[in-house]
């Protein structure tokens, strides 16, 4: 297999989600299928080939660093789950 | 005359000579909308009273004689692009109550050219499919044959376009989202080069891939919606500053002095379907015919360009998709009491299969001791793909292919074969990764009545050569004035 149930256990995660004996087994098939496939890539020779990481050449968008107007602490604050006093609240982290 | 089988360009001549009034053409949209929605599952969120205000809006500047590029035309958007203050889901359950707080920069520029917005379009969950089955929200249908996916991600767009429940439609295309459902719905799509277009207000997926892109009734409905979303936008660091030409400019009258390429791997593919493999034949003659000049080209690393892409979307995909923690916005699992679980489970019970595999994918393919073996190697033969268009285009104009290996295939056939769903993307997903531009239009029926569509790529920005060759073509044939009987 080219993905062992541990290594999708493991990944998963490092991915932060859950995984049930069904998904890790149906996904280390399926994944494996897929990274089988990909092996094909092994077969082209790429020795000093520089990797693209992006398809249309542009230097750094550079911009002046100046204060704009800004979204505000209520619109960034309307869709959270939780809120209180203009924070977000989140599970107690630090017992 | 039935109002929502018109054209946008029909439209707007009808609107600017005031024989009809944008509430007349927005009300039969959200009638036919209503009459036709529950087969064909093409949005996900209407947005009637808005539209009908925004209608009549259209309507007093109109009468003012204040008449903006596309005033009073009825669109949808796919669930993707960010609409102030209305609800923007990506198909997904974890951002089900998600509501923008702005709009996105073609958003933007629609509303600025008197577009009404009247809903959002049902797509796959984060645009991640080829079908829209991974939708989490609802099934999306064919309006062809209502077994059959309307193609995907963004099948809503193409099945809405197709079924005239709007005039035409904004889609985003990260390996043929666009123009695999255009092709399998019979209406025109168009990828734009990487840049062309803002991202600014896309959720994303794969940020090196993605690209928003109009779909339309005919060639020139698409070159008009081009025309009002084109354009550098400096709140997307990846938009190119070049100058946008006007896209509906271009000519119709033959296409001598053209070169067009067809790659001979393409015949190759395995899986080729013979109705599409005659379908694109013929469309070659028809364009032999219209005085262009076809050649052979090569593009010899086409038959590892899925293997990359599913290796570089992925990895780009568990990146972006790290955001989604229960935190800023959208779902959140209140039951669990500490954060790393609700982390979890917030994703877990938030993100659909495809979503959490392509997750997995990428995440694996990224992590230390894969990146050499698995990210580097992809984006290297992303390098070669590049080169292939490169030389390729040395001797040709344009470069001719099917969109899509078959017509479009029944729900739940490749459902739980993800490999096999995968490789139908085989002939979109090169532009992506080259960045090019790319066009498809209708060029055919299968013997059961389903559409089958052409696809034309040219070199970085010369969107204009794709108009002129798909007008011509389209003007050569009918196979985009027939419509599905649903």
């Amino acid at each position: 297999m080219k993905i062992t149930k541990d290594e999708v256990i493991y990944t998963a995660d490092l991915a932060r989600l859950n995984m049930d004996e069904d998904s890790i087994n149906r996904f280390a098939d399926q994944i494996g299928d897929i990274l089988e496939y990909v092996d094909t890539l092994n077969s082209v020779d790429t020795e000093g080939i520089a990797p693209t990481s992006h398809a249309i050449f542009l230097s750094n968008a550079f911009r002046e660093d100046e204060v704009k107007e800004s979204m505000g602490a209520d619109k960034a604050l309307a869709n959270a789950p939780e809120k209180e006093d203009g924070n977000f609240i989140v599970p107690k982290v630090i017992g | 005359m039935k109002l929502h089988e018109l054209t946008i360009h029909e439209a707007s001549g009808l609107l600017r000579k005031k024989e009809i009034s944008s509430q007349e053409l927005i009300r039969a949209v959200l009638e036919r909308i209503e009459s036709v929605e529950e087969k064909v599952g093409a949005y996900i969120t209407i947005a009637a009273e808005t539209a009908i205000t925004q209608a009549e809006l259209a309507d007093k500047e109109i009468s003012r004689g204040n008449i903006l590029p596309l005033a009073g035309i009825p669109l949808s958007v796919k669930d993707i692009i960010c609409t102030k203050g209305l609800r923007t889901t990506c198909a997904s359950r974890i951002l089900d109550n998600f509501m923008p707080q702005y709009d996105a920069f073609v958003i933007k520029k629609l509303k600025e050219a008197g577009a009404v917005i009247v809903g959002k379009t049902n797509m796959d969950e984060f645009a991640m499919g080829s079908s829209t089955e991974n939708s989490g929200m609802k099934t999306a249908r064919n309006p062809w044959d209502l077994t059959c996916v309307p193609g995907g991600s963004s099948g809503g767009s193409a099945a809405a376009v197709a079924a005239d429940m709007c005039l035409g439609s904004l889609g985003s295309d990260t390996g043929g989202s666009i123009r695999q459902p255009a092709s399998h719905c019979g209406v025109v799509g168009m990828k734009p080069t990487y840049g062309r277009i803002s991202r600014f207000g896309l959720v994303a997926f794969a940020s090196s891939l993605d690209q928003i892109g109009p779909l339309a009734k005919d060639v020139l409905d698409c070159a008009l919606l081009m025309n009002a979303i084109a354009g550098y936008d400096p709140a997307d660091s990846t938009s190119v500053p070049e100058d946008v030409p006007d896209y509906t400019s271009f000519s119709n009258k033959g296409l001598s002095g053209m070169t067009i390429g067809i790659p001979k791997e393409y015949n190759e593919t395995k899986g080729l379907d013979l109705e599409v493999s005659s379908a694109i034949k013929n469309a070659v003659k028809v364009i032999e015919g219209l005085g262009a000049k076809c050649i052979e080209v090569t593009l010899p690393h086409t038959k590892y360009a899925v293997a990359a892409y599913y290796i570089i979307a992925p990895s780009e995909a568990s990146s972006n998709l790290a955001r989604y923690d229960g935190v800023k916005y959208g779902f959140r699992d209140k039951e669990k009491k500490s954060l790393i679980d609700m982390y979890r489970s917030t994703r877990t019970k938030g993100f659909g299969a495809e979503v959490q595999r392509r997750i997995i994918l990428g995440t694996y393919s990224l992590s230390s001791g894969y990146y050499d073996a698995y990210y580097k190697k992809a984006s290297q033969v992303r390098t070669l793909i590049m080169e292939d268009f490169k030389n390729a285009f040395k001797s040709c104009d344009l470069i001719l292919s099917p969109v899509a290996p078959t017509p479009a295939f029944k729900i739940g056939e490749k459902i739980d074969d993800p490999l096999t769903m995968y490789l139908s993307d085989i002939f979109t997903l090169s532009a992506n990764l080259a960045g090019i531009p790319g066009i498809s239009v209708p060029c055919g029926f299968s013997s059961t009545g389903l559409p089958i569509g052409l696809q034309v790529m040219s070199r970085h920005f010369e969107e204009k050569k794709l108009f002129t060759a798909a007008c011509n073509f389209e003007q050569a044939t009918d196979f985009h004035k027939k419509k599905p009987e649903i």
